[in-house]
């Protein structure tokens, strides 16, 4: 523990991470309204895989490592005069579920409070300490 | 690292633990999400004792011999072992407490500087 990562790191890192996953919710909801006239080129929503990064046992902050597409399947609806559909007729909605991405984009909201907190109460301390002979 | 700082007493290790808990703990509300992560957190009590008693070594190893993992009270389906409203408790506790030996410090400091400046 030499060199610790700062709270500032953690906490800042931290929120960086909960910034994209905030835009993945973002495009998936945008995009939950949309059709494809195949099922593989349907959206699909979505993910952030995020990664512990650690340089010293037990101080760690974290990263997204990749953004992954989900296995939310795209439901198959009969829409015959939709433009898009094929030649039977079909048009795949998007795969995304609205009402977990709108639970993920609440945690997510949380999350990131709970890092400003953390960075707020780090930064008082600090300037408490710098502070201490006067 | 001198144990027993004549000035300072046990306050200046105290600081350097609480400091290094509140990065463990800060750690732990990062990674609230990140599948498998499991929470630390410092023995302070324990950590304390070994960095005062110990002849030689750093407040660092007294500190890295007295981390460990937190048991949730409800384990999760993903083995994150974080549970916020816990680490967010320890987190206030924590910075309280090295608010309190801030001011602990602040006191012999005001006291030298008193006795520096003489009777006025």
């Amino acid at each position: 523990m030499s060199t610790p990562m700062s709270v500032f790191d953690i906490a800042g890192r931290a929120m960086s991470a909960q910034i994209v996953r905030l835009n993945t919710v973002a495009s998936n909801m945008a995009n939950a309204g949309t059709v494809s006239g195949s099922e593989a080129t349907a959206y699909r929503a979505l993910k952030p895989v995020f990664q512990q990064v650690s340089d010293a046992p037990g101080v760690s902050t974290v990263k997204v490592t990749q953004v992954v597409q989900s296995n939310t399947q795209p439901t198959k609806r009969h829409d015959p005069d939709n433009p898009l559909a094929d030649k039977d007729g079909n048009v795949w909605d998007a795969g995304v579920d609205s009402a977990a991405e709108l639970v993920d984009m609440i945690e997510t909201q949380r999350q990131y409070q709970n890092n400003v907190q953390v960075m707020q109460t780090a930064k008082q301390l600090t300037l408490d300490t710098l502070r201490i002979e006067k | 690292m001198g144990s027993d700082d004549a000035l300072f007493g046990i306050h200046g290790t105290a600081l350097q633990i609480r400091s290094q808990r509140m990065s463990m703990l800060a750690s732990n509300i990062a990674n609230a999400a990140t599948p498998g992560f499991k929470a630390r957190d410092i023995d302070f009590n324990k950590a304390l004792d070994a960095a005062t008693s110990q002849q030689a070594g750093s407040v660092d190893d007294a500190v890295e011999s007295n981390v460990g993992y937190r048991v949730p009270v409800e384990s999760s389906l993903n083995g994150n072992t974080v549970e916020l409203p816990v680490e967010q408790t320890q987190f206030a506790e924590n910075a309280v407490q090295y608010k309190t030996t801030l001011q602990f410090l602040q006191g012999r400091v005001d006291t030298v500087m008193q006795a520096l400046k003489g009777d006025q």
